[in-house]
Order: C-alpha cells, then sequence, then structure tokens
C-alpha cells in the first residue's frame, strides 16, 4: 500500500505531545531544554557506540530511514560538515542528495525562497541547510513542509556543531554539568561560539570566552559567560579549551595587527595551557591553523587533543538529529516497505 | 473668485498658535480665509458639517522616501518631503522642477523635493544648492550617505548660509557603521547581525554641530535613534547651534526586540535600538528636544523583505499609521497632544518655510478632520498605500482621519 503523502503540510501539524523532542526542526541550541539536549546526546550516543561496532551498525540500524530523502543545501562551501551530513544519512538508509551555491541556479539569479519552494516541491523528508546570512535558515525553514537542520547560517548558531562538541566532552568527562570551558578565538564571527554557549550553559557548565576585545561582541557578557583577554587567565584551571578557527575571510578591517602578534598573545600552546587542569581537554571545530591559532604539537597530543573524536562524533549526532526529526515519518517509510 | 466653504461645527486645533476651540473655518480656493469661534456664518457659504471633531492642518512629512498618493490621503499626510536618492538622484533644478510641476498637476499630496548636497551624493563636489533652491527644493541631503569629508561639509554648509539653505545630514559615521545594520547589543549578538553602535550616531551628530557653529548654516538631523544621540543635540542646542532634529513613530514604538526571529519588516535605517533609547526618544519629543516627527515611509515590497536580514531592504511603509501611533503616545499621556501636533505640522513647515502647517489667514486649506479616539487595528486590508510592510500588523490603535483636504478640496473621505 503506498502511503498518501499528498497534502500533508509538516508545518500545520502540532508535535505529538509528550515527545522526547517536541521540535519540528533543529535551527540552534538558542532555548532547547536540557531534557531535550540530553535525549539528543543520548540518542547520539548510542549511534556513536555502533559507528565503532565492526559492521558499522549496519545490522541493527539497516535502512531504519530508508525512503527518506535528505537534501543538503549549501550555500557555503563546506567539506566536513557536508560530508558528514552524507554520510550520516546514508549510514541510515537515505536517499542523500547534496546541492552547493556551484551547482545550484542561485547563481542564475533564482531567489533564495524559489529555491527553496523548488526543493520543496520535490517533496524531501529533511532538508540541511547552509547559509552565510544569520537567519536564512530559519526563514527558508517557514517556507517549506519538511524538517529542516541548520548546519551553519552567518555568524548565528551552528548547532550540530555544540552537539558534536557536547558529546565529545561528555564522552571523555563523563558530564558537562559543573564543568569549566574556555572559548577562545573568534568569538564576534563565529556560529560554533553561539552554538556552544547556549547549550553548555543550558547543560550547568561555566563558559569562558578568551580572546582579544576586537574579536568579542562588545556585550559578551550578556550571554551569560565569563570574558577573558588574557590567556593565562583564561585558561587557568579549566575542564576543557575549544579554539576557533580565525576566520580570516571574514576579517574586513582592522581586528588584528598580525597572526605573529596573535599567535603570540592568543594561539593555544603548552607552555599556556600550563595553568589548565592536568586532564584539560584540547578541541577545535576545525579546519585548523596550524600556528595561527594552535600549535601543532597541541593539536597532536594524543592525550589532550580530541579534534578526531570530534570529526567521528558528528556523524553520530547528525544521524541522531536525522533520526529525532523523522520519528513521525519513519513509521510510513517502513509501511511503504523500503522497496529501493 | 472662488466659493466661500465653511466647515462648521468642528474642534479647531492650530499648532502654529497653540490655540483649541470649538468653531468653522472658512476657506477659499486653496486658501485659508479664517476662522468664525463666535458669530455667524456668512451667508452663502458651502458648509461642511464636522461633528465635533478636530480640524486641523494636514500633517507635514518631513521626510518620505517615496510618493504614495493614496497612502498619504489616507494618513492624513497633506505635504510631503521627498527624499532625493530617487531612480534618478534629484542634484539639478530640472528634476526638482518636474516633480514640483507633476505634483501640481496631479493633485492630491503637495509633494517638495530635497535636492542632493553633494553632486551624485558622492560627497565631493557641492551640488547646485542655488537653482535647486529657486526651483523648489526645500533643503539639501545625501541621504544615507552622509557628507563623511569634513572639509566638504564644511564648505557645503559655508555656501548654503549664503542662501540660507537647511542642510539635512544623516546621523550616521559610515566608517563606523561598517556593514552593520543592527543595533549592537544583546539581541544583535544572539542573532548574529551585524551591529552598529550608538556612537556611529553620536559622533556624526556632534562634528556637524561643530561644523555647523563654525558655519553659522542651519543643520537637520532628519532620524535620532538613541538616547546618547538627542543628548548631543541638546547640548548642541544649549550652545545655541542652529541645529533642529526628527524621529519616526518607529523608533518611539519599538526596540532592538522587534528583530527578534529574523523579522526583516522591523528593520530600518538607522537601526532600532534599546528600550532605554526609546524612552529617551519619547522623552525627547515631549519636553521638545527632538522638534519634529516625520514618518520615515519607505514601501518594499514582499521579495525585498523576506531575504535573510542582511539581504532584506531596510524600511517601513508608516504614511498612513504615523498619526495613529504617535496619538497613541498622546493617549498614555507620554507626549502633549499640542506639542505632538506641532511636531507633525507646524514646526516641520516653519523649518522648511513652508506656508502650510497652520490655520492662520492666508495659509494653504490643508486640512485633516480627524476623531483622535476612534479605535482600529493596522492590518493590511484597511491600508490604503500601495505598500503595505509594517512591523506593526493588527496592533490596535486609536485616532482616525476622516477626511483629507488638500488646496480646498476634500480629496479622502470615510463615512
Amino acid at each position: 500500500m503506498t502511503p498518501i503523502r499528498e497534502g500533508y503540510n509538516r508545518a500545520d501539524v502540532a508535535p505529538p505531545s509528550g515527545q522526547q523532542w517536541p521540535h519540528r526542526h533543529l535551527l540552534g541550541t538558542w532555548g532547547l531544554d536540557p531534557t531535550e539536549i540530553k535525549y539528543l546526546l543520548d540518542t547520539a550516543e548510542m549511534y556513536a557506540e555502533q559507528n565503532r561496532s565492526d559492521d558499522k551498525g549496519r545490522t541493527k540500524q539497516s535502512g531504519k530511514l530508508a525512503g527518506l530523502t535528505q537534501i543538503n543545501l549549501f550555500f557555503e562551501n563546506s567539506t566536513r560538515t557536508l560530508m558528514s551530513f552524507e554520510i550520516a544519512g546514508r549510514r541510515l538508509g537515505m536517499d542523500t542528495i547534496s546541492m552547493t551555491t556551484e551547482t545550484s541556479s542561485i547563481r542564475k539569479g533564482e531567489t533564495l525562497l524559489d529555491t527553496a519552494l523548488t526543493l520543496n516541491a520535490m517533496k524531501p523528508d529533511v532538508l540541511v541547510i547552509r547559509h552565510g546570512d544569520s537567519g536564512a535558515v530559519e526563514l527558508l525553514s517557514q517556507k517549506v513542509d519538511c524538517a529542516v537542520i541548520n548546519a551553519g547560517d552567518g555568524r548565528h548558531e551552528h548547532p550540530t556543531q555544540a552537539f558534536l562538541d557536547a558529546l565529545t566532552i561528555r564522552r571523555r568527562k563523563g558530564k558537562l554539568h559543573g564543568l569549566t570551558i574556555a572559548i577562545s578565538g573568534d568569538v564576534v564571527h563565529s556560529r560554533v561560539a553561539r552554538s556552544n554557549i547556549w547549550l553548555l550553559t543550558a547543560m550547568g557548565a561555566r563558559v569562558r570566552l578568551v580572546a582579544p576585545p576586537t574579536l568579542l561582541p562588545r556585550h559578551a557578557e550578556d550571554m551569560g559567560v565569563e570574558v577573558f583577554h588574557n590567556m593565562e587567565e583564561g585558561l587557568s584551571g579549566v575542564d576543557v579549551v575549544m579554539m576557533l578557527r580565525l576566520q580570516q575571510e571574514r576579517m574586513q578591517g582592522a581586528f588584528l595587527p598580525s597572526l605573529r602578534e596573535y599567535f603570540h598573545f592568543w594561539g593555544l600552546t603548552q607552555e599556556k595551557l600550563a595553568v589548565a587542569k592536568n586532564d584539560v581537554l584540547v578541541m577545535h571545530p576545525g579546519p585548523m591553523n596550524r600556528g595561527v591559532e594552535i600549535a601543532s604539537d597541541v593539536a597532536d597530543d594524543m592525550d589532550r587533543s580530541a579534534i578526531q573524536e570530534q570529526v567521528e562524533m558528528g556523524v553520530a549526532v547528525r544521524m541522531a538529529c536525522l533520526d529525532i526529526l523523522t520519528k513521525d515519518l519513519q513509521g510510513l517509510a517502513s509501511d511503504s516497505g523500503a522497496v529501493s | 473668485m472662488s466659493v466661500l466653504k465653511a466647515w462648521k461645527n468642528a474642534r479647531l486645533i492650530d499648532p502654529a498658535t497653540g490655540s483649541d476651540e470649538r468653531g468653522a473655518l472658512l476657506t477659499s480656493g486653496d486658501r485659508i480665509v479664517g476662522a468664525v469661534t463666535n458669530g455667524e456664518i456668512p451667508v452663502g457659504a458651502e458648509t461642511t458639517d464636522c461633528r465635533g471633531k478636530i480640524l486641523m492642518p494636514g500633517l507635514v512629512d518631513m521626510r518620505s522616501h517615496q510618493v504614495d498618493r493614496a497612502g498619504a490621503l489616507a494618513g492624513g499626510v497633506t505635504t510631503l518631503i521627498l527624499q532625493p536618492n530617487q531612480t534618478n538622484i534629484i542634484d539639478t533644478d530640472a528634476p526638482v522642477e518636474r516633480i514640483r510641476t507633476r505634483s501640481d498637476k496631479a493633485g492630491g499630496v503637495v509633494v517638495h523635493p530635497m535636492g542632493a548636497a553633494t553632486k551624485g551624493m558622492q560627497g565631493k563636489e557641492i551640488a547646485e544648492l542655488g537653482q535647486m533652491l529657486e526651483s523648489g527644493a526645500v533643503a539639501f541631503t545625501d541621504c544615507e550617505r552622509p557628507v563623511s569629508n569634513a572639509q566638504v561639509m564644511r564648505r557645503l554648509m559655508t555656501y548654503a548660509k549664503n542662501f540660507d539653505a537647511l542642510i539635512v545630514q544623516f546621523a550616521q559615521d559610515l566608517d563606523l557603521a561598517g556593514n552593520g545594520y543592527a543595533h549592537e547589543g544583546e539581541v544583535s549578538d544572539r542573532l548574529g547581525l551585524a551591529g552598529i553602535p550608538v556612537a556611529a550616531e553620536v559622533i556624526q551628530i556632534e562634528r556637524d554641530a561643530r561644523l555647523a557653529e563654525l558655519t553659522g548654516a542651519r543643520l537637520h538631523i532628519p532620524l535620532v535613534s538613541s538616547r546618547d544621540g538627542v543628548l548631543a543635540i541638546k547640548a548642541a542646542k544649549d550652545r545655541g547651534i542652529k541645529i533642529t532634529c526628527g524621529t519616526a513613530p518607529h523608533y518611539l514604538h519599538l526596540n532592538e526586540n522587534a528583530l527578534e526571529g529574523y523579522r526583516t519588516f522591523a528593520k530600518v535605517s538607522p537601526p532600532l535600538r534599546s528600550e532605554e533609547d526609546r524612552v529617551a526618544l519619547i522623552e525627547g519629543v515631549a519636553d521638545g528636544t527632538i522638534d519634529i516627527i516625520c514618518s520615515d515611509h519607505k514601501g518594499c515590497s514582499e521579495d525585498t523583505k523576506r531575504l535573510p536580514m542582511a539581504q532584506a531592504e531596510a524600511g517601513i511603509a508608516s504614511l498612513e499609521t504615523m498619526l495613529s501611533l504617535v496619538l497613541s503616545l498622546v493617549h498614555s499621556k507620554k507626549i502633549d497632544m499640542m506639542a505632538a501636533m506641532q511636531a507633525m505640522t507646524s514646526t516641520p513647515a516653519s523649518i522648511l518655510g513652508l506656508d502650510c502647517g497652520s490655520l492662520a489667514k492666508g495659509a494653504r486649506a490643508d486640512l485633516i478632520i480627524l476623531d483622535p479616539g476612534t479605535p482600529w487595528a493596522i492590518h493590511e486590508s484597511v491600508l490604503q498605500g500601495k505598500y503595505k510592510n509594517t512591523p506593526f500588523e493588527t496592533i490596535p490603535v486609536q485616532g482616525r482621519v476622516y477626511e483629507t483636504i488638500v488646496g480646498g478640496k476634500s480629496l479622502y473621505k470615510i463615512s
């Protein structure tokens, strides 16, 4: 029997009450409830374990989301996030299609909303969107019938990155509550920093921002964090250091005198790390600028660096997101017999 | 000889004199002939019963980006000052004359253009102020591209002084504002929007106030958006500098939180600022530091608004909502009725040297009949103008224009 999909407008259907994830989309970590965050992290944890097993969970998860269509719509260049979403979707059996600016008709002058409506007419089940403008993903989410995952919008949010960071920390430290976590680098232009701040503070971690004042929002204290301009003070006694990439492509105007000076004062080295806790965890969302924000020997420190694990957790978190956001469709997908 | 018309049984409010009394107003042709407050209406006059409603001068809107005749009449705007950044920049006498002629021909709202202050609004060479002035330009501005070179600004003002021309300078330091489009504060930090600090406004006001002092020219700041901006104006006025300023209803009603959820309909330039700033602006209007209230009308199509915040056009279609929004501040006793009306009629008229905005004998018979108490809700379906982009959708307000009279002729009327 073919399930009836016509006229089903997801945006008109309220999420069933009592759900552990009472949202249609994942647009950001702002405003998420700790129980919701925990639910997503727990689900991702399960996928992380499966991904580590010999068959990468193939037998258990075979075709869990088979028949569902995932479109990755990337208006901004990305390699690792896009691949991570593709792998996550395929591991769950989804039909995954990726579209980047180079191949899309945005170049031919089509407006953002027209692109969204065109894709919507093809009836995807999940849209994964990255866009260079803050709020663009939220705008698109209002115009489509399917679940939308924000894969990064401007300086606003990059929620899956925050979830994979949180999962990595939780696996290494066993908890999030009570940890002191320093985020260092170009905070003002960073969507990763924003998503992490909301998520980590919601889970009861203490977040510090450590950066030169030109790379911090002027009202950073309003974000519920402690602000430091000096690495030695900022890293003192922390459990986790999260380095951000210096986004040189966003640097219009004079934010810094030189990369050399930046590394001298704010680059993460073993010496600066000495004031942190002994078992400090070093993280970086990538791609790294070695010798600019992080010294190679820190990045490659087997005991402290969790950078590779972050990438690994990325796939697990994205599998969890795809799974959770399509809960109401999974029944339909299996009814269709997953003929593909 | 034109027919004598009597607008009787009215509450006559004349912001120019501050008088508020019952009576009848007499007009002949496009001029006001006089008021009858206790006496007989001349025999033979064509009478209209105002049914006790307010009869006052039509609004003089000192800043509009477009001419929207239907919207203006419905909003009680009878004189509209057009910004020079039209499709072709108004920087010579020919386009000024064309706009004046077209306005006379079309009837309806009287349009007076501002001219560009510098050629092509490039901020380099002074535009032909004198000839534009002769053709009917009422002031000179480079719109949202304020003259940033202080030397050019000084020469511009020195030259303008010679003609007693008014220079209007948008208060925003362009370098400091950078690519910003939202108030630099908690909301822009959280939503990841590029911010503009309040200092960008204050720096521009303070520099240009000094140049006004140096040159003796008249300076007008079209839109003040912040508390510190109001303080800078006040300080300049206290020094005796010839400076005036305005603001728009949206700055008196909304703050940065209106952008929450990426509502581009609340994107304006300068940006909506903090609650503290909003309250200070209302006080500024109440105490007269802010001289005028303009609509800052800018109709935008959905196509240019339904975009990510950074790309969306800034602007609010506000001709029709200006009066009611200001009246709601009068109703809540934040601003005195007469002060509010002066800010929208007689004060802009006197700054610009126009013969409107008053009920004096000989003034233009541009009038509105208004009931300040009529409740209505701002909604797309009731707005008459071409564009409906408003962040005030569904907001209940009080006060409606019942009739708009331009040049002695009733051009808009609701029953």
